[in-house]
Formats: C-alpha cells, sequence, structure tokens
C-alpha cells in the first residue's frame, strides 16, 4: 500500500477524499503507531482516497494551551492553518479526541474552518454505508469489552453513541462501567498531565480507571484516543492483568474484523 | 390595634426592601468588576436552559433522591410563595385572608395543598439534616467546609424548619377558632393539630394566630436579607445562571483574541496598527485576581450553593489531589466579597496585596486539573469551575513563567520538534513508511 501526502496529490492536480490527520502520539507514541497502522489499513483497503500531510503536521498545540502557554498555541495554529489552507483542506479525520477537539472547536476562530470528523464516526459511517464489510463471527463476536469514554469526544463534543454503535456492530457484550457517558472518569492524561507528573494523592487517576474497568470483568477495554490508550494499559499493568486485559482502540479491533 | 399592625407591617418590609435591595446591588456591582464577555446570541436556546435546568432542574435528577427531595423544597418555596403575596396583602391593607373571599371553597383546597407541601419541605429539610449531620455524606462533609460554610448550611435548613412550623401553627389556630365558634374546620394537615389546641380559649388562640403569622412573615423577611450573605443565594441566580450559561461545545477553550494578533503581527509586521507612540495600557494575560476573570466567572461564584457535586465527580479530588472544583468556586466568591468590601470602605479598590490565585487558591490545586470538564457537567446550574481555572493557569505560565520543569520541558519540544515529545519531525510519518514496506 502506498500513503500519499498532500505535498504528492496537489502535485497532481488531485484532491483526496479527506485528509487523515495523524497527531503527535499516533506518529511517534509506538503503541498509538499502532492504531494509526491499524486505521490507514481500513482506509486503504475499503478504498477511501484520503493523504496525510507527512512531515508538515505539527502538534495542534493542545497541550501548550491547557497547560496555559497560550502564546505557543496560537503559533502551532497559525502555522497549521497555514497549512491546511494552502491545500484547499476541507475534510478532516482524525484518531485523536485532543486533536479533533482542537481542529473542530478552535481552529475556526482562528481562520481554519474544516468538516472536521473522528474516527470512530468516520468507522461508524463506513460500515453504516457498507463501506466497511466486516466478518462474520468476528474475532470478538460474543466477547465481553467495555467502552471507557474519553473526555474530549465525550462531554467536550457529545460523541457517545457511535464508538458504541461500532463496537455493536462487532457483535462484542459491551459491560458498561459504573462511571460511563456524561460521568465518564478520566483517564488522567488531558490538560497536559500526560507530560507531566501527577500532583500527590491517594492513587493516580488511571490506576482508579483501570481498576473500575477491570471490575466489570470484560477482556478487553476498548478507547478512543491513544492517550487514554497508554493510561489505561498501564493501570491494568500495575494490577498485573496485563495478560488477560487489553487495551484496544477501537481501530484496531475494526482492523482485525475486517472481510475479505 | 389593626392600624398599628399595619403601620408595623409597611415600616418592616420597608427597611428589609431596603436592606435587600443595597446588598444585591452590592453583589451586581462586583459582578460588574469583571471582564466583559459577550452572552446574549441565541436566545431560544438560552430561555429552553432556563426552562430545562433552573425550572426543570433537569441535571438534579441524576441523583434521584437528593433530587427528590431538592424538589419538595423547591416546589414548596415557588407555591408557598402565593400564600406569602397573602400574607404580604393582608399586612399592608390590614385585610384578613383577602384570597378566601374571591377563590370560595376553592381556597381551602389551595391551602390544603399548600400545607402538604409544608409537610414535605419538612419531611426533605429534616433529610438533609440527617444526610450532612449525622450520615455525613462524603460530598457535604469535605473540609473546605468546615467554619461558615458549615453553619451557613444548617443554617439554611433550620430557618426552614421554623417557617414551616409557623405556617402549619398559625393555620391550626385558625382552625381551632373556627371548630370552636362553630363556623367551620380546620384545614387538610393543620387540622390534624387542632385537638392540641382543645380547651385553650379564642384569646388565647388569637394570640397564637398573631404570633405566629407576625413570626412566619418576620422570619421570611430576615431569610431574605439572609440570601445574598449565604450559599442560598442560589435560589435566585440560578435562573440567570442558567440563561448566560455558554452554548459553545465543553470541549472548546475560550480564544485569546489579543495573543492571536501578537502571533498575526509576528508572522505578518505589515498587519500591525501604526505605533502612536502611547504606551499601551498593561494587558493582563489570564487571570490573577478576580477582577482579571469574566462576569460570568464571577455569577457562576455567586449561584454557586456548594452542593458539591463537582468536587465529587472530579478525578483529581476523587484520587486524593487537592484540586476541588467547589472550593474554587467558593475562593472566588469569597474574594469577590473581600474587594467589595474593600470599595466599600474606600470608594474604589485599593491594592491590598492579595490576589485570587496563590492567596486563595494554590498552584498545586491549579497543576492538578485535567480539564475534563465532569465539574462543569456536573453542576446543576451551569456553573464552570474549569473556564477559573484555565485562566489562572493561563495567568501562571504566562505572566509569572511558573511551571513545572516538565512542562517547560513540554513546550521546548513543541515548539522545537513541532511534537511534545523529543522526537526528530523527520521521524513523523515514519510508520507510514513502515507500513508501505510491510505490505
Amino acid at each position: 500500500m502506498q500513503i500519499k501526502t498532500m505535498a504528492e496529490y496537489a502535485a497532481n492536480g488531485e484532491n483526496p477524499e479527506v485528509l487523515f490527520w495523524v497527531g503527535c502520539a499516533g506518529s511517534f507514541d509506538q503503541r498509538a503507531q499502532r492504531i494509526t497502522k491499524a486505521f490507514a489499513q481500513i482506509l486503504d483497503k475499503v478504498a477511501v482516497k484520503f493523504a496525510i500531510l507527512g512531515k508538515e503536521e505539527m502538534c495542534t498545540g493542545d497541550p501548550a494551551r491547557r497547560s496555559g502557554n497560550e502564546f505557543l498555541f496560537q503559533m502551532m495554529a497559525y502555522n497549521n492553518i497555514q497549512t491546511l489552507n494552502g491545500y484547499g483542506v476541507k475534510k478532516i479525520v482524525t484518531a485523536c479526541p485532543h486533536c479533533f477537539n482542537v481542529l473542530k472547536n478552535e481552529y475556526p476562530n482562528l481562520g481554519g474552518q474544516y468538516d472536521v470528523i473522528h474516527h470512530t464516526t468516520f468507522l461508524q459511517q463506513l460500515i453504516n454505508e457498507g463501506r466497511v464489510r466486516l466478518k462474520d463471527g468476528g474475532s470478538f463476536k460474543g466477547k465481553k469489552i467495555t467502552y471507557h469514554d474519553s473526555c474530549y469526544l465525550g462531554r467536550g463534543n457529545n460523541i457517545y453513541e457511535a464508538p458504541r454503535e461500532v463496537l455493536q456492530a462487532l457483535d462484542v457484550e459491551l459491560v458498561e462501567m459504573k462511571r460511563c457517558r456524561t460521568n465518564g472518569l478520566c483517564c488522567g492524561a488531558g490538560g497536559a498531565q500526560m507530560f507531566k507528573e501527577e500532583e500527590p494523592g491517594t492513587t493516580r487517576i488511571n490506576f482508579e480507571r483501570a481498576e473500575e474497568a477491570l471490575h466489570t470483568g470484560a477482556n478487553i477495554i476498548a478507547a478512543n484516543c491513544p492517550f487514554c490508550t497508554t493510561m489505561l494499559m498501564d493501570g491494568v499493568k500495575n494490577k498485573e492483568k496485563e495478560d488477560d486485559v487489553k487495551v484496544m482502540d477501537i481501530a484496531e479491533m475494526v482492523a482485525a474484523s475486517l472481510a475479505d | 390595634m389593626h392600624l398599628i399592625q399595619q403601620i408595623i407591617f409597611i415600616i418592616c418590609l420597608g427597611i428589609a426592601i431596603y436592606l435587600f435591595a443595597r446588598k444585591t446591588g452590592e453583589i451586581r456591582r462586583n459582578i460588574k468588576l469583571g471582564r466583559d464577555e459577550d452572552l446574549n446570541d441565541n436566545p431560544a436556546q438560552r430561555w429552553r436552559n432556563v426552562l430545562l435546568l433552573a425550572l426543570g432542574q433537569k441535571k438534579m435528577f441524576k441523583r434521584p433522591i437528593p433530587a427528590i427531595l431538592h424538589f419538595f423544597v423547591y416546589a414548596g418555596f415557588l407555591l408557598i410563595n402565593i400564600e406569602v403575596l397573602e400574607i404580604l396583602i393582608d399586612g399592608v391593607f390590614g385585610t384578613e385572608r383577602v384570597f378566601q373571599s374571591t377563590l370560595g371553597g376553592f381556597y381551602n383546597v389551595v391551602i390544603g395543598f399548600f400545607e402538604i407541601l409544608a409537610v414535605l419541605t419538612l419531611v426533605a429539610v429534616i433529610s438533609f439534616l440527617v444526610r450532612r449531620n449525622v450520615m455525613k455524606v462524603r460530598r457535604l462533609a469535605m473540609p473546605e467546609l468546615d467554619g461558615f460554610p458549615k453553619r451557613d448550611a444548617n443554617m439554611i435548613l433550620y430557618i426552614e424548619i421554623v417557617l414551616m412550623t409557623m405556617l402549619l401553627i398559625m393555620n391550626s389556630a385558625e382552625g381551632a377558632i373556627r371548630v370552636q365558634e362553630g363556623t367551620g374546620n380546620g384545614f387538610l394537615i393543620s387540622g390534624l393539630l387542632t385537638p392540641l389546641f382543645s380547651g385553650v380559649s379564642i384569646k388565647t388562640l388569637l394570640i397564637v394566630q398573631r404570633v405566629c403569622w407576625w413570626g412566619h412573615i418576620l422570619g421570611i423577611l430576615a431569610f431574605l436579607n439572609y440570601l445574598p450573605y449565604s450559599k442560598h443565594f442560589h435560589i435566585i441566580l440560578a435562573f440567570p445562571n442558567a440563561y448566560y450559561l455558554r452554548l459553545r461545545p465543553q470541549g472548546e477553550m475560550a480564544n485569546m483574541k489579543e495573543i492571536q494578533n501578537e502571533v498575526l503581527y509576528m508572522m505578518h509586521p505589515e498587519l500591525a496598527p501604526a505605533a502612536t507612540g502611547e504606551q499601551p495600557a498593561h494587558q493582563r494575560f489570564g487571570a490573577k485576581d478576580v477582577m482579571d476573570l469574566s462576569w460570568k466567572n464571577l455569577l457562576d461564584a455567586y449561584s454557586c450553593t456548594e452542593c458539591g457535586r463537582c468536587t465529587a465527580s472530579c478525578p483529581a479530588n476523587i484520587t486524593g489531589k487537592k484540586l476541588s472544583p467547589r472550593k474554587i468556586m467558593m475562593d472566588t466568591r469569597d474574594r469577590l466579597e473581600e474587594v467589595g468590601r474593600n470599595i466599600n470602605a474606600n470608594k474604589s479598590f485599593v491594592e491590598d496585596g492579595k490576589t485570587l490565585v496563590h492567596d486563595y487558591i494554590s498552584v498545586e490545586e491549579l497543576r492538578a486539573c485535567t480539564t475534563c470538564q465532569a465539574c462543569v457537567e456536573a453542576c446543576p446550574v451551569g456553573i464552570e469551575p474549569l473556564s477559573i481555572i484555565n485562566q489562572l493557569r493561563r495567568y501562571l505560565i504566562m505572566e509569572e513563567s511558573n511551571a513545572p520543569q516538565e512542562w517547560n520541558m513540554m513546550s521546548g519540544n513543541i515548539e522545537n520538534n513541532m511534537a511534545p515529545w523529543k522526537f526528530s519531525p523527520d521521524d513523523r510519518d515514519k510508520w507510514a513508511e513502515e507500513l508501505t514496506a510491510q505490505s
């Protein structure tokens, strides 16, 4: 398979159907790279004409802004919007809810207007349109799975159902945690916490959340965010359950269930 | 006799209204110390929020038991006020149960209904006292409530018990008089208490009725004036606060136009406004004190009734960190009240060497926030503790350069490597090369 950049499309005078905004975690973090690859494979398999920005992509500025560094955020936003507008990008899909939130809600004020969609919603649409076809009796059929709402997809943007519908399409047995949907508990990474040690407390937020997820008895914790995935994996490891319970992004689950 | 009572009543009412107007005027002035923020768009959606959140108490029903108990008190408050209106008219004009003549037989039904509400209110208020002081429900017994907040909460409940009891005894004494005179029966609920007054003379009953009448209405006027000093002010401010709550997605952080422009002028110096030679007024980045916050943040602070639903849902607080979103709101109000007293004493604010950040809210609290918006989601009246936290964090970073070392490294990486980690920007699409090579 060949993954083309916006620059390559532009050089041929072509436009892709959608830009895949990979994000820093998806680009550099080894665990998150597997999510990125899984999602790209799905897009390739069902022949969605997509592009990436490649080396031209930069951090959206989300952790800078949330830590309080508005200057740095505005600089990143300015540069990204220049790049995106330069290519005339209309539609963006991203596998990171933090990038999603910034691109969708915070760039329009700064001159970046795009149709932005999170990859779980995109997958749900592809399944509904019949473009993504899933194996009958896929590997997750009947498996006990719990779903962790990320803050920036859930409370931040009111998207609770699309990821759950994808899980239903995979025929899983969805068991909800007590704190789910609008009451979902954070994984502990947001607000630039991912990049610093937690403040002193009685436990870590990801330990608390992973314990709650383990309590459901699920074999898989489904996530929609590279940061949640890392945090929950650490929490599961802390309970020494990493051999029994996997943390997976919804894209990875779909990629493993594609019909031939 | 009646005339003297009328005059005393009018004087009491006048004083109560004057004091209340003066204090609420002060609060209005304090709220207006905040930054401008235009929140008048989309009135249809705003009225819907008032109906659903404030009037309909939609978010309260996430926790059904306190929601039902709260609904009793709320319904009691709204509807018994109709009876209070009657009492006010009677007091001013020297009439006696003025609505009785217009409503006829239906009047007793209405009063009976109010009495049911009064009893439900008593049940709810006693349950609240038990939840706070005996069961010690976690969010109602946290250390930030020690001292005045705890006394305030109990005081409100005691006052409500006294007011409801007076109302029932007053009605009951009246019923006893009617029974003795053979002119009618007692009211629905208070009539059950009438046997207590058997053998009591009509003269004494009249005194009991008058004492309770006066006690009830003076209690209400006193309570009215206690409100602006108390967390209970939410019964009024919940409505405007629901109207002005943010309509944008919760994930969106407010833009800072002045910094957006700085960056624009840096990239395109030709767009920068011509220098006028005057030094521009010092602009504060983020918020150091209450005056730097938006007026809506300050309205939020006065609307907070310290229920702690925000804190109970805060991941930092749940895991033992110092951050409590409720304390953020309480600190903001306490500091704003302090600034208000300063203005009362000095005509305009005189520097007192204190600020909201550091003196009231510590850096450690602010650092613990994951911006997960659970506090905003939890608030039944649309208060946004996160908005205040974000603005204080902006001040710490941009004006004090006060950041943990790890955040400085993160910012350095974003600036130099275009990612929060120290990776080479050239490797950003390495995964794509790997994937291409695989297939």
